[in-house]
């Protein structure tokens, strides 16, 4: 069929099964906004700076898993994307982001709001097109979705020039994509299983590392299954939450950098790391050369090049995690008893008795642990939680029940303020019946304010819970341990109006000081169904405990003060 | 862990990006490339790209397994028994013996491939290390440029 390249590119969403494109528009992409107004198979979601509509689809992929979608102008409406290919890209979440371009007449010649979003975009994202000719654009959307979405998921950039969203040329969508040079998804090797399944039988103090490969390989339920059947304990990186659940017994909790005691002491002390789908990131090891010094580690990873990348390997398994713990299972079913690891599991629990993840609440001011612990108990499965970055990131990360994965969507590997209410925004779209909480501080939630007009507009009512303590908290933490208490920088006492700067925005706003307040407020958001900011004043100098210093070993963690009850206290 | 040298081999497709996404991956993870020779393949869509870069075992790994993650990548080949060469042109002034420069030349493999009024121009195409060695000998004849070229493979 006859068409010009920007009906292609609305054709291709149509035929990708793409249900909502977020986007800002501008000169070089207008060919395609024409055509997004002529056609009915896609909503359009105006978001307020191109920066929101790749998170706002990054939130909606890692929410539904399917590929999100955004669309930009050429300039700075690409340059304002990067940060969201970026966050996208450290996270390998499947997103598609077009882009227009420059007339090819004018392309490098310092065109007007023209950059060479190719060479920019090249480090952050998985694969990147510039569009040269209209006969390539079915074929390279075609490849772009298959490459966001296969092996390890990544954005995909497509760069369409103004001139072939113009021009003429026959549409024939492919049914497959020939692409001899890339390797979607590496297959499992029987032989790398049994290595691993024999190590496993012979480990006395084995511990299932999850990362954030089980989330995006939907390998939950099979990593479940593995626990139960080996009774082998479990911990989970920031990004696999959910992964075990909350109340899974087998579960020590979050590791890394703010881990809790029991898993970084696993960590320390385990003879047999299975990594499913973790890459050894350095909030997760701290110093290296102390990482797990009596393991042996197996690592499931779909990306070869995480293997040995920091942390030797000695059972390499290179492949899709769910694949892998399917054929891991019947190996060691029946040749595993409850009993095997019996006293590993006594040490770890007499190290989660010994520092639980608590916090000393108050009676005086609110904490930011017990909003989290709060909203767990008001809201627990049925809420969608995101987050920016921070302190309060890391409260969320601890106290919130995650029951299932996709309940938590955060930026870990890029650590992006501002993420929390676009990507907010992309859950509760793929979502619409969940209630979708931003978790968020004062800090992070001014980059990208300007989303609570988009949610108004688009009735897309996610609740802002501000952890407000009136600091650029993570960083005045560090000033407080390491820099002395010379903070920087860091206070943020001058802050808008947040109940009227939701008001202006057409949202709602809640002031609140006491914990009565905070749960009028809650319940009367869901009920209002509007996008909402409760803005809380929290304790001013709570810390994130425990805390690893960075580069420090794992097991040499700052903790909470312990009371002392032959001091009377409690 | 000790440095080693390694030469590298890569096929990818020929299109006009293909070689700053090599060559920014190379630099944007810090790797080192010594010398990079590109051309394309005879009677195929597709290019060779030969680097010669150094690092410890776990870099040199690293970087293939980056290197085969880029889309347009068909294969990376970490040479070990290898034929290896590579080429230099030195043009020297013939203020001095166009004589001794040929038989300096011809003990390299090399010959003079161009002589003017002035100047003549000597050529050497052996393995990295004899070039070497060419280039420092072709000093004390008071060359006036020197033009090395990159490093070219071929598994035996």
């Amino acid at each position: 069929m006859k068409m010009n390249g920007a009906q292609m590119v609305c054709e291709a969403l149509v035929a990708e099964g793409v249900k909502t494109v977020f986007g800002y528009p501008g000169g070089a992409i207008m060919n395609v906004y024409d055509a997004i107004y002529k056609q009915d198979g896609f909503e359009h979601i105006l978001n307020r700076h191109e920066q929101a509509s790749v998170h706002a689809a990054d939130g909606y992929a890692r929410a539904n898993g399917e590929v999100g979608v955004a669309m930009v102008t050429s300039g700075p409406g690409f340059t304002n994307a990067v940060t969201g290919l970026a966050t996208a890209y450290m996270d390998s979440i499947p997103l598609v982001v077009i882009s227009g371009q420059v007339p090819q007449m004018l392309l490098g010649t310092d065109g007007f709001q023209e950059i060479d979003a190719i060479g920019i975009s090249r480090p952050c994202t998985k694969h990147n097109y510039l569009v040269r000719d209209i006969a390539d654009l079915p074929r390279i959307l075609k490849e772009a979705f298959h490459i966001a979405r296969t092996g390890r998921p990544g954005p995909v950039l497509v760069d369409i020039p103004k001139d072939i969203t113009a021009e003429i040329g026959e549409f024939v969508y492919p049914d497959s994509v020939e692409l001899p040079s890339y390797m979607d998804v590496p297959k499992v090797e029987a032989v790398d299983i049994n290595a691993a399944v024999e190590a496993i039988l012979v480990a006395k103090k084995p511990l299932l590392y999850i990362g954030g490969g089980a989330v995006l390989s939907n390998a939950s339920d099979a990593i479940r299954k593995l626990a139960e059947i080996t009774q082998i304990p479990a911990v989970e990186t920031l990004m696999a939450l959910g992964v075990m659940g909350a109340d899974n017994p087998l579960r020590l909790g979050m590791l890394g950098m703010h881990g809790s005691y029991a898993s970084n002491m696993a960590m320390s002390e385990t003879d047999l790391i299975i990594s499913l789908g973790a890459r050894f990131d350095d909030r997760v090891t701290g110093k290296l050369s102390e990482f797990a010094k009596y393991a042996k580690v197996i690592h499931v990873d779909i990306d070869p090049a995480n293997i040995s990348k920091l942390v030797a390997v000695d059972y390499p398994i290179v492949g899709d995690v769910t694949e892998a713990v399917e054929m891991m299972i019947p190996a060691l079913e029946g040749k595993v008893n409850g009993e095997q690891y019996a006293d590993w599991r006594e040490v770890l629990a007499r190290y989660e008795a010994l520092y639980p993840q608590s916090f000393e609440d108050s009676d005086e001011v609110i904490k930011p642990q017990w909003v989290i612990e709060r909203l767990g108990e008001t809201l627990g499965e049925q809420a969608i939680i995101t987050s920016d970055v921070g302190q309060h990131q890391m409260w969320a990360a601890q106290h919130f029940p995650f029951d299932r994965p996709r309940q938590w969507i955060n930026s870990g590997g890029l650590g992006t303020m501002g993420f929390g209410l676009p990507a907010a925004m992309g859950a509760k779209k793929a979502f619409p019946n969940k209630t979708v909480i931003n978790v968020t501080g004062d800090g992070s939630i001014l980059m990208n304010v300007q989303e609570l007009v988009t949610a108004s507009e688009y009735k897309i009512p996610v609740i802002n819970v501000i952890l407000n303590n009136h600091f650029l908290g993570m960083v005045r933490q560090w000033q407080t341990f390491f820099y002395e208490e010379r903070y920087a920088e860091t206070d943020l006492t001058f802050q808008p109006n947040f109940k009227a700067l939701a008001e202006a925005c057409h949202g709602i706003g809640y002031d609140v000081t006491t914990k009565e307040e905070f749960d009028a407020a809650l319940k009367d958001a869901i009920e209002q169904d509007k996008v909402a900011f409760i803005n809380i004043q929290v304790a001013r100098f709570e810390n994130v405990l425990p805390m690893v210093p960075a580069n420090a070993a794992l097991n040499s963690m700052m903790l909470p003060k312990i009371a002392n009850p032959d001091k009377g206290e409690k | 862990m000790t440095k080693v040298r390694r030469v590298i081999s890569i096929v990818v497709e020929n299109e006009s990006s293909v070689l700053s996404r090599v060559a920014g991956l190379f630099s944007g993870r810090g790797y080192n490339i010594g010398t990079l020779t590109v051309a394309p393949m005879p009677n195929s869509q597709r290019s060779r790209i030969t680097i010669a870069t150094q690092g410890d075992e776990r870099t040199i790994a690293q970087i293939t397994k980056q290197l085969n993650k880029l889309i347009p990548v068909y294969e990376v080949v970490e040479h070990n028994e290898m034929v290896e060469k590579e080429m230099v042109l030195v043009k020297f002034p013939l203020t001095e013996s166009l004589a001794d420069i040929e038989v300096l030349c011809e003990a390299y493999n090399g010959t003079i491939v161009n002589v003017g009024v002035d100047m003549c121009i000597g050529m050497v195409a052996d393995e990295p290390c004899r070039v070497k060695h060419f280039i420092e000998a072709s000093n004390r004849f008071s060359p006036i440029e020197i033009v090395r070229g990159g490093v070219v493979a071929i598994e035996r």
